[in-house]
């Protein structure tokens, strides 16, 4: 039985002041205490139950720990149960945890309004200085990446053998409908580098599995630190996806990949595609904008990108018609995944221009080749590479995307109540709500607890370790009906 | 499809503006996309920084995650 999607992305944000030597962590630091600053009382993070070195493998290699995070650096934890902080040296927005895919992309919109106004706020507080400009992207096009990072809530017992054979085809091939798209290449990893790349990430990835998200980028990330009761749960963190400025692209990178899990859980592994060389292939499909580029399997067949993802959509097709996906917590999400998933792969095989309105990497391709056009530009001038940066700039009024016709699936109000308010069907709603609620009282929290402090006793944790409890349905009322945080805790505890 | 327009021709010879090249819808279809994709080039004119180079240039990132 397929275990509930809850999910999460994680967005390392690029930050620049158009002056080199301004240090970006002084930079995080302002934008994440300037927007915290203005909450009710700020909220630090609690890394008690932190642990990104343990592996899903069981064993942990030398030398192959994940750093740990800087603990002195400015976090915060907000109302809507999102986590903003300075990880390395990038504002870094951890969404709250949500059950369907199209809260995910809400909660994602979200984090770039919360971005938005730290620009504003830090602005505001230094007149003087030269405004922080925010990118939602991947890469600065000199060789350095941070990260986007999907989270997915699967079962313990599910094999982790299983969903390695069966994640590997899909992270490969998604890209082409979840790549944010980039010109040239960063990486010496091409034998002629292409003019246009597919994803912003790919090139980076240098394993098929591993623990590392900084140096030797696996495919699928063996992080285990499920964040939850870990007898019942692990979370599946991927971190080779773009950051999407199309919310489409969003909705399908998560939705598809949810629902694959499901299916995994519930039938376990059907007809799994093996690939060659999982590595080359990532790179060999987001090289090739034609969509043309064969890659190899281990039985020597050979296939493209897009028939990858034919045999998965059928495969989670028949899956559905059988009556599964029930865990994506949304029939009529279900259907929508399907619908945009085998629309997207036939449009990109007949006409990919026409996938404009949806596909990142299209959206960004058709205006950087009819701008060069218009102006007589070869690929390499500056201008395209400014086009090309500012697709994925979060000022309104220098904005690309926001330019191109991207289709919405989320109003602008439901975006800006989600900078607020936790989203209802996961236990991100009772740590918003307590936030707000008691933002005196709340002296720390992370994602499976929250401690109180009640002026007298020691400090209470309340643990939250299922991340589906805790929601709107469950103590809504609760938290309606009581006066004060000892009135809830005794509530709680009785 | 050839045959198909070859046999309207015919029949609507009376009128000699039709385009037998592309159905007016497809015409009118693809000429509001062009319409429309000149607008947002427009656009990106007026946004685009006006100091493409450097700001390029000075857009260096570390690495995270």
């Amino acid at each position: 039985m397929a275990v509930s999607k809850v999910l999460g992305i994680e967005t390392e944000y690029g930050i620049s002041t158009g002056r080199p030597g301004d240090d970006p962590i002084v930079m995080s630091t302002l934008l994440v205490n300037a927007f915290a600053s203005k909450l009710a009382h700020h909220i630090r993070w609690d890394f008690d139950a932190e642990s990104p070195g343990a592996d899903a493998r069981g064993r942990v290699q030398p030398g192959s720990l994940a750093p740990m995070i800087e603990t002195h650096l400015a976090n915060a934890v907000l109302t809507n149960g999102a986590r903003f902080y300075v990880d390395h040296a990038h504002p870094e927005y951890s969404s709250p945890e949500v059950s369907t895919p199209l809260e995910a992309v809400r909660y994602d919109r979200a984090g770039e309004e919360v971005l938005r106004h730290a620009m504003a706020d830090v602005a505001r507080s230094y007149p003087d200085a030269p405004p922080i400009v925010v990118f939602k992207n991947n890469s600065d096009a000199k060789g350095n990446s941070y990260g986007t990072h999907e989270n997915y809530l699967i079962a313990r017992d599910l094999s982790f053998g299983d969903v390695i054979a069966a994640m590997v085809p899909h992270l490969v091939s998604r890209q082409v409908y979840c790549g944010a798209g980039k010109l040239g290449a960063e990486t010496t990893s091409f034998d002629g580098p292409p003019q246009f790349q597919i994803s912003q990430r790919a090139e980076f990835f240098e394993a098929v599995v591993g623990l590392e998200t900084t140096l030797k980028r696996p495919i699928i990330n063996t992080r285990d630190e499920p964040h939850a009761d870990a007898t019942r749960f692990r979370r599946l963190h991927v971190i080779i996806g773009d950051a999407n400025m199309s919310e489409v692209a969003t909705f399908l990178k998560v939705g598809t990949t949810a629902l694959l899990l499901a299916m995994l859980e519930d039938d376990g592994l059907i007809e799994a595609i093996e690939l060659a060389d999982p590595v080359r292939a990532v790179r060999t499909i987001s090289a090739d904008p034609s969509l043309n580029a064969t890659v190899e399997l281990a039985d020597g067949r050979t296939l493209t990108a897009l028939e990858i993802q034919e045999i998965l959509l059928g495969q989670a097709a028949r899956y559905v018609e059988r009556g599964g996906g029930e865990a994506i917590g949304d029939p009529s999400q279900v259907v929508e995944i399907l619908r945009r998933w085998e629309g997207s792969l036939h449009g990109l095989a007949t006409d990919s221009p026409s996938m404009s309105a949806t596909i990142d990497w299209v959206a960004k391709k058709r205006v950087l080749e009819a701008f060069g056009d218009r102006h007589r530009l070869s690929m390499g001038d500056p201008k395209l590479r400014a086009m090309d940066l500012q697709y994925h700039d979060l000022r309104p009024e220098r904005s690309i995307a926001s330019r191109v016709g991207l289709e919405k699936l989320v109003n602008q109000n439901d975006v800006d109540r989600a900078v607020t308010e936790p989203p209802r069907g996961t236990r991100a709603y009772f740590r918003g709500s307590c936030l707000a609620k008691f933002p005196r009282e709340v002296v720390t929290a992370n994602w499976d607890s929250l401690v109180f402090d009640l002026g007298t006793d020691p400090l209470r944790r309340v643990p939250m370790m299922d991340p589906l409890r805790g929601t709107a349905d469950h103590t809504e009322q609760l938290l309606g009906s009581v006066r004060s945080a000892q009135e809830l805790l005794a509530r709680i505890e009785s | 499809m050839a045959e198909q327009e070859q046999t309207r021709r015919t029949t609507t010879s009376t009128t000699e503006s039709q385009d037998v090249d592309a159905p007016p819808a497809d015409r009118e279809s693809s000429e509001q996309l062009k319409a429309e994709l000149d607008d947002i080039l427009d656009q990106i004119d007026q946004v685009l920084e006006e100091n493409a180079e450097d700001f390029v240039r000075n857009y260096v990132q570390k690495g995270g995650e």
